[in-house]
């Protein structure tokens, strides 16, 4: 069983998943209620500015006939009154000494306001104090929430304020809603965040009712955009994970990242420990089924450790950032092809018809060593799909669609040209930026496109 | 009677396991399609509540290993139980997507799951330190290797005594090959030898060794000897060659699954066979019957259709299969030339009242004899009890059955006893065995712990 234990800014975990700021942590209930289900940590429900909530706060999203594969919101933070919840978190945080408790706050852009929720925060015991710049609904029209973590300037400013008023670690979430995180993150860091996490929610509009036109959720009559979170938004939260941990300061300084965005399962949880996640949130999962889904986050992760001979969460966390590249560094003389197994073959012709609609024409469909025309072939002999490798351009797509486990892989092949990237390539020959410089480097290395 | 009726390829066809196994992604589909309910009414139907949905989940997420362990811990006996079970009774059958569309397929996911930890040699507990005690169990079937494997968990020294050859009880020699191959009961006993449980195979308690040995010997016995053969139909006739005992022709075809495809096809069989009752073993026994080359296999029954004790589901396999039904009938001779079986004698019945347990008896009809054309004549009606054994050991019994209170202790004080030996209400099942194993080990070691705190 490997030790799935983590340091987190100082802060210790019994394991790397800790509820995320949402209706999960709204009050000592829930919160005891995972404790003792073995979530290693909670981030209370945004505490801070006076609030009212509306009614009918959701939207799902189904896909397929699979429910909530994301979720909307038009939900503010908390709501229950400010000593409440002081009172709650100072409880949880005594009743469960070797827990994560950390406190998620917003509040009017004020120093004076910070600095009484900050100390406010640091008397209930707490480990840490969260600073929430992403909400993307109500509190931004206030100039709270996402209105901060938008602008880095107000995002350094704040972040400064709370770190001297502060003595415990001051994490700072941001909000996917930028066209750059890596901006309001170096912003954070230098105003001196300890830590940050990522990522909020995504700015979106779940849907439209096609009987009566009314935005999904529908409160009385009206709807607005909402915060987009749940299994669909992952590859977006990795990548905005990727982004910050490639960041120079974050590895000079060895800032700890809490990642979250569509942690659903223990695969989920590992992706993004790989990608340089420390510890790891989970919101709209645990809406979904419930605290239990720790169970299988931890066996699963902890059996995924052992399998690869890995005694420590810890010797993960980042081991996949240093294969973070970009394009211009990509190798342009690496090929693959697809090569698809006729014995897996089911016939569905779905590889068939994405290349050749889709891609590059490069797959025949063939009947005793005789290409046909699907379009006119009568005979019973199924078809059997073969790729034209020379032609193949390697881009995957007949084996993402391919519904049948390793009938087609993609092979490497020898190109038969020198390594070079991108980057090399238009340095050393800038000519090629030119059409007719291109056509004379192809020939001259070989490379065909039809 | 004859020997190699089907040509070895249609043996090899017709005696592995009905159910393929899942793949991958069928695997994944399944799991991925099962709801994840909270209190799922499918664990409280299981009756050694495996946590079905949890499971399942980690089928989901590919976490297989982590998977067979929730399974596990829940019933060491989930990879028989995965094949055997009646799942549309149980877990499949409170299924909350069953009255939607279709229920989620337990049993294989169970299957897939347990089968995976067994191919990979995975062994996920560990067993406490010894506690000095020691504990003999009778017979090497679901309950005593449950029982054993539970105690060896908890610290005991754990010795299952089995008389016959092969350790697994009725997993290994009763349950018919197209259900359960008997490696995967052989993997089952492997498993709970690896905890540390010994296995004597070859000792039969009240002649190899004493009831009084063991309890001189050890801190406590479990008694989980299940019921023996099926008995004598007490008719004339039963003597003649090509009268069949079923749990030894279900037994010959297990081995023979082990030993090769010719063993299999050296089993005579046949022509025309009668099997007589109609009850799981019956049906199972037809079966095999059939699938080893007989033309016709009738099962004679002296009940209806309505009385019969098989399941809906057996009842309309075995039609499939094309075996044919004598229904109220009964047989009271068995007619031979030279030796051999040449038919069976039967009266025909008419069905009485229903009686004190809802169940309709059935009485003679005067001058209704008929005659069944026959060469084997196979007897399936029931099995018999090990009485000299439970008296040896000094039991109450009830029933014929041994006497347990609610913790499984008998009366005898050292003695603690479940599985079949002790079901004389409710079916008797692999996983009901399991449970009572389960149970049991947790009891002595709780009347353990209390000896020894006083
Ligand atoms: C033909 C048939 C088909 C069945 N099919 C199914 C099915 O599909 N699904 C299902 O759930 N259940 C089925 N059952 C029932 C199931 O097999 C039993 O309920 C289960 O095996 C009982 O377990 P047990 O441990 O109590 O007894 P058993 O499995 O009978 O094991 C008892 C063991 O004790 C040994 N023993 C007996 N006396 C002594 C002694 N004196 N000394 C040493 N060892 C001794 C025996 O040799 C045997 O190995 C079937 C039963 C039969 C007969
Ligand atoms: C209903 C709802 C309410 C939320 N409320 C807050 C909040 O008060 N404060 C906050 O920092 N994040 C809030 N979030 C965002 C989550 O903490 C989290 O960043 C986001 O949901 C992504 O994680 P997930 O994909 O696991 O849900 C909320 C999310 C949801 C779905
Ligand atoms: S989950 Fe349903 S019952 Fe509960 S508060 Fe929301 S709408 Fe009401």
């Amino acid at each position: 069983m490997a030790d799935l234990r983590i340091d987190f800014a100082g802060i210790r975990s019994p394991n790397p998943f800790w509820l995320a700021s949402a209706p999960p942590t709204n009050s000592a209930y829930q919160v005891n209620k995972a404790f003792e289900q073995g979530w290693g940590g909670a981030v209370w429900k945004t505490i801070g500015a006076p609030v009212l909530n509306v009614s009918s706060r959701y939207g799902g999203f189904e896909y397929n006939g699979e429910k909530l594969v994301a979720i909307n919101n038009v939900e503010l933070i908390s709501d229950r009154p400010l000593d409440t919840n002081l009172k709650e978190i100072r409880e949880v945080k005594s009743l469960w000494p070797d827990r994560a408790v950390i406190v998620s706050a917003m509040v009017e852009s004020d120093p004076k306001a910070w600095k009484d929720i900050i100390s406010q925060i640091e008397d209930t015991g707490a480990d840490a104090i969260e600073l929430n710049y992403g909400c993307p609904h109500g509190m931004s029209e206030r100039g709270m929430g996402s209105a901060v973590g938008q602008v880095p300037e107000y995002c350094s400013m704040i972040t400064s304020w709370a770190a001297e008023a502060a003595s415990i670690p001051v994490i700072v979430k941001l909000t996917p809603n930028v066209t750059d995180i890596t901006k309001p993150a170096e912003a954070a860091l230098s105003g001196g965040a300890d830590a940050l996490s990522l990522i909020n929610t995504i700015n979106s509009i779940i849907g439209v009712d096609l009987d009566d036109f009314h935005l999904k959720p529908n409160v009385g009559g009206k709807g607005s955009h909402g915060g987009y979170a749940g299994p669909a938004v992952k590859p977006i939260a990795l990548h905005m994970l990727s982004s910050v941990a490639g960041l120079e300061g974050v590895q000079r300084d060895g800032i700890p990242i809490s990642g979250m965005g569509g942690i659903q399962t223990w695969r989920d949880a590992a992706e993004f420990l790989l990608l340089g996640a420390t510890s790891l949130q989970v919101c709209t999962a645990v809406m979904h089924y419930g605290f239990r889904l720790i169970d299988d986050l931890c066996d699963g992760l902890s059996n995924w450790l052992d399998e690869k001979g890995i005694t420590s969460v810890e010797e993960i966390i980042g081991a996949s950032v240093p294969r973070i590249s970009s394009f211009g560094d990509f190798d342009l003389s690496y090929k693959t092809v697809a090569r698809i197994d006729p014995e897996l073959c089911i016939h569905c012709n779905l590889c068939y018809i994405a290349c050749d609609e889709g891609a590059h024409q490069c797959i025949d469909l063939m009947v005793d060593g005789e290409k046909i025309d699907p379009s006119s072939y009568q005979g019973a002999t199924k078809a059997i799909p073969v790729v034209r490798e020379d032609d193949c351009v390697g881009c995957n797509l007949c084996s993402l669609v391919c519904p049948v486990d390793s009938c087609i892989s993609m092979v490497e092949v020898d190109s038969g040209r020198k390594a070079v990237t991108w980057n090399e390539l238009t340095r050393k020959r800038p000519g090629v930026l030119d059409w007719d410089e291109m056509k004379r480097y192809r020939e001259e290395v070989g490379i065909k496109i039809h | 009677m004859e020997t190699s009726r089907l040509p070895l390829e249609q043996l090899e066809q017709k005696f592995t396991e009905i159910k393929p196994p899942m793949s991958r992604r069928e695997a994944s589909i399944e799991a991925t399609r099962c709801l994840y309910c909270y209190d799922a009414p499918c664990i409280a139907a299981c009756p050694t509540s495996i946590d079905v949905p949890t499971f399942i989940k980690k089928i989901a997420t590919e976490n297989v290993t982590g998977a067979a362990v929730t399974i596990l811990e829940a019933n060491l006996m989930g990879a028989t139980c995965s094949r055997v079970c009646p799942v549309e009774e149980l877990c499949e059958g409170a299924c909350v997507l069953g009255s939607d569309h279709k229920p989620i397929e337990i049993g294989r996911l169970q299957r897939y799951a347990t089968d995976h930890l067994y191919q990979k040699g995975i062994m996920p507990f560990v067993p406490a330190p010894a506690n000095g005690k020691r504990v003999a169990i009778v017979g090497a079937g679901p309950a005593g290797l449950t029982c054993a494997g539970e105690l060896a968990k908890l610290g005991y020294e754990a010795t299952v005594f089995e008389k016959s050859q092969l350790p697994g009880g009725l997993s290994t020699y009763g349950i018919v090959v197209m259900r359960e191959p008997i490696q995967v009961s052989l993997d089952e006993v492997d498993f709970i030898r690896q905890l540390g449980v010994e296995v004597r195979t070859g000792v039969e308690i009240g002649s190899d060794l004493q009831p009084d040995d063991l309890l001189r010997d050890y801190d406590a016995v479990f008694v989980a000897a299940g019921m023996g053969h099926v008995p004598d139909l007490d008719i004339p006739g039963e003597d003649l060659t090509g009268v069949t005992e079923a749990l030894s022709f279900i037994a010959e075809t297990k081995l023979a699954e082990r030993d090769g495809l010719e063993r299999l096809a050296s089993i005579p069989i046949g022509r025309t066979v009668v099997v007589i009752g109609a009850g799981n073993t019956a049906i199972d026994a037809a079966t095999i019957a059939k699938r080893l080359g007989s033309e016709r296999v009738v099962i004679v029954y002296r009940r209806g259709e309505r009385e019969m004790p098989a399941y809906e589901f057996e009842y309309a396999f075995i039609k499939n299969e094309g075996v044919e039904f004598r229904f109220l009938s009964q047989p009271i001779e068995i007619l031979g030339e030279k030796g051999n079986v040449t038919g069976i004698r039967c009266v025909a019945m008419e069905l009485t009242e229903a009686g004190h347990d809802g169940r309709r008896a059935s009485r003679p009809l005067p001058g209704s004899e008929f005659v069944l054309p026959c060469d084997q004549v196979i007897k399936a009606i029931g099995q018999e009890k090990h009485l000299a054994l439970y008296r040896s050991f000094g039991l109450e019994l009830e029933r014929g059955y041994v006497k347990v209170d609610e913790q499984f202790h008998t009366t005898n004080p050292k003695v603690f006893a479940g599985g079949d030996c002790i079901r004389h209400t409710g079916e008797a099942m692999t996983v009901t065995a399991t449970e009572d194993g389960k149970r049991a080990a947790k009891s002595i070691h709780s009347w353990l712990e209390n000896a020894d705190a006083e």
